[in-house]
């Protein structure tokens, strides 16, 4: 266990495209931190300059303290999970789980001590002496958990390990992995583009797009007051509603500029939205384009002017597909934002 | 495919039956060549049916030999063709599975041109650069040898370009997965390409062997002591006497001797072999 401490980190590829560009990030010992983003934002290429598999061009990363940039992943005493899972095909659930220890020359006895304890969190003792290929996605999975679990090593780095499951079984592998976490507190880093298993897993979550850090926070902090435009977009599903104040009329726009000067995109949480009318709230005019209930609660697709809004409720809603409705919003449930994408804190 | 069309089947049948006896007729002569007197040739007909000459043939052949072609008695070649095909295949094999390793997962410089450079050989066959070969292992000492019999012909383009093929199909991941499991690039290669590669070998192995011991032109070069003649080119010898007719029966009977290794060794392999050749799974 080991706190992991990124400054400046930068990847050039040859033919100069920029990956990631300057990231600093403090992972604290123990933490699970998750780096989210759509593909390409370069969080996979973070990860594995982490682990080694990729050279860094600039900057420097340390793991418990020292500088790690120019050792071999195996050094740095870090143990990863793949997308795929990697499992080596033509060797036995056991053989998988002992070959990093076997190849550092751990005696015998511990070796199966390990294998045997990992075994035991994971529930795979049965599996011991299958190969891969008769294992399901969801053993595999476990398997590569327990290759990672058995070297004790300083962190544990998941890149997008839940990718090539059924939904089902993601869920249920996702509160695994943080139960997991939570026992053994081995500090880990996580890449996934899924912001739902972000939002659920991370003790912090790093939200990157185009290579570079757009905000740093706990999954509450990021939902609640999201420092950009692209974090309030890409955090909470359905996503947030965005209005450019251009579009409102000319006193409601006034109104929120004033509080709020410089203003030129409101945000609204699907949430966010009510029927019932208040004096101060910004009203929206809309018709119910589509109704698409998910159980617990229903989303609202609504037309406003030329927009589409999503709206989401509690429960049955007690309209109908084409019905006019008018949508409320409390100010205070308003993000502003910049033209440069910024949050503006409203006074 | 599916359909059941009584007369396309017939056709299909048709053809492939007549492959076979088109290919399996000289083979079936041979053997029954083998079993005959040395004088049943002389009327220019070649009997159909086996005669019964067959134990002393073959005891001549694998005692005694024909003397009268200067040719040693069969076991001593079948014990070269065995070594140089053995040599040829395995030789081959650890070359180019070598060097795809190298070629696949190190960076160096000029490594595409290292691999042209490579693949280009495969358009110079031994037939072409015979004689600069022969030079280079004539100044070498090393004719009338087993290394010169085997080593200018073990680097194997093709062999290399197949490894390589298989070697890309493998994922990044699992390399990676050895880096992080401390599996240097030789321990990489020996605990986890080598395993993979298991079928591929064994595919290519049978081709080689083969290759290796019908191999004519080479040893019929470099090979001026009976004690180093591989057993095609003993065949050859045999079958040109000067001022007398060929001993057709014994020249027969060595080869079906010369054919039964290459043939065991495709039978004994076929599983592999096949799964080799047809295997995607990984």
């Amino acid at each position: 266990m080991a706190a992991i401490e990124l400054k400046g980190v930068s990847k050039t590829y040859p033919g100069k495209v920029q990956a990631v560009t300057g990231i600093d990030l403090a992972i604290a010992d123990g933490e699970l931190v998750v780096l989210v983003g759509p593909s390409g934002c370069g969080k996979s290429t973070l990860l594995r300059m982490i682990a080694g598999l990729e050279t860094i061009t600039e900057g420097t990363v340390s793991i418990d303290g020292r500088v790690v940039n120019k050792e071999e992943p195996a050094e740095r005493d870090i143990a990863m999970v793949f997308q795929n899972y990697a499992l080596y095909p033509h060797m036995s659930v056991r053989r998988n789980l002992e070959y990093g220890l076997r190849n550092r020359g751990t005696p015998r006895n511990l070796v199966n001590e390990r294998v045997t304890e990992a075994a035991r969190i994971l529930e795979i003792e049965q599996l011991l002496d299958r190969r891969p290929r008769q294992l399901s996605g969801g053993q595999r999975q476990r398997v590569a958990m327990g290759r990672a679990i058995v070297r004790q090593p300083k962190a544990f780095l998941f890149d997008e390990p839940l990718s090539n499951l059924d939904a089902k079984l993601r869920g249920q592998m996702r509160i695994e992995i943080k139960k997991l976490q939570r026992t053994l507190k081995t500090t880990s880093v996580y890449v996934t583009h899924d912001q739902l298993e972000a939002m659920t897993l991370a003790d912090r979550l790093v939200v990157m797009n185009a290579g570079r850090i757009e905000q740093v926070g706990s999954p509450t902090e990021l939902y609640d007051r999201p420092q950009t435009q692209f974090v309030a977009g890409f955090i909470g599903s359905p996503p947030m509603n965005f209005i450019a104040i251009a579009d409102l009329p000319e006193a409601e726009a006034a109104r929120i500029a004033a509080s709020a000067p410089g203003v030129a995109v409101v945000g609204i949480r699907p949430d966010s939205f009510s029927f019932a009318e208040g004096a101060p709230d910004l009203t929206l005019p809309a018709s119910v384009a589509l109704i698409e209930p998910v159980g617990a609660e229903s989303h609202l697709y609504l037309t406003w002017g030329k927009q589409t809004l999503i709206a989401a409720v509690q429960g049955r809603p007690d309209v109908t597909e084409g019905q006019e409705v008018t949508l409320t919003v409390a100010p205070t449930k308003l993000h502003c934002f910049r033209p440069d994408g910024q949050r503006i804190d409203k006074r | 495919m599916v359909e059941n069309r009584p007369v396309l089947d017939f056709i299909c049948h048709l053809i492939l039956i007549a492959g076979v006896v088109v290919v399996i007729f000289p083979v079936y002569i041979a053997v029954i060549a083998s079993t005959h007197g040395p004088y049943d040739f002389m009327s220019g007909l070649i009997p159909l049916l086996p005669g019964s000459q067959a134990a002393e043939n073959y005891s001549v052949m694998l005692g005694t030999g024909i003397s009268s072609s200067g040719t040693p008695p069969l076991w001593p070649m079948l014990l070269n063709s065995l070594i140089m095909a053995l040599g040829v295949a395995i030789g081959k094999i650890v070359i180019s599975i070598l060097s795809a390793f190298a070629i696949v997962y190190f960076r160096f410089p000029f490594r595409s041109l290292a691999f042209w450079l490579i693949f280009i050989t495969l358009m110079l066959p031994v037939e072409v650069r015979i004689l600069p070969t022969y030079k280079v292992v004539a100044d070498l000492g090393m004719l009338n040898s087993y290394p010169g019999l085997i080593i200018p012909i073990i680097a194997s383009a093709t062999a290399t370009f197949l490894f390589r093929q298989f070697f890309l199909t493998i994922p990044d991941e699992l390399l990676e997965a050895a880096r992080i499991d401390s599996a240097g690039p030789l321990r990489f290669f020996w605990d986890i390409l080598l395993p993979l590669s298991r079928t591929n070998i064994a595919a290519l192995f049978v081709i080689l062997f083969v290759l290796g011991w019908n191999q004519y032109l080479w040893p019929l070069l470099v090979t001026t002591d009976p004690g180093y003649y591989t057993v095609v080119m003993g065949i050859k010898r045999m079958a040109t006497v000067a001022e007398s007719f060929p001993q057709w029966n014994l020249v027969m009977a060595a080869v079906v001797l010369a054919l039964l290794p290459p043939v065991i060794v495709v039978i004994a392999m076929q599983r592999f072999f096949v799964k080799g050749l047809v295997e995607t799974e990984k």
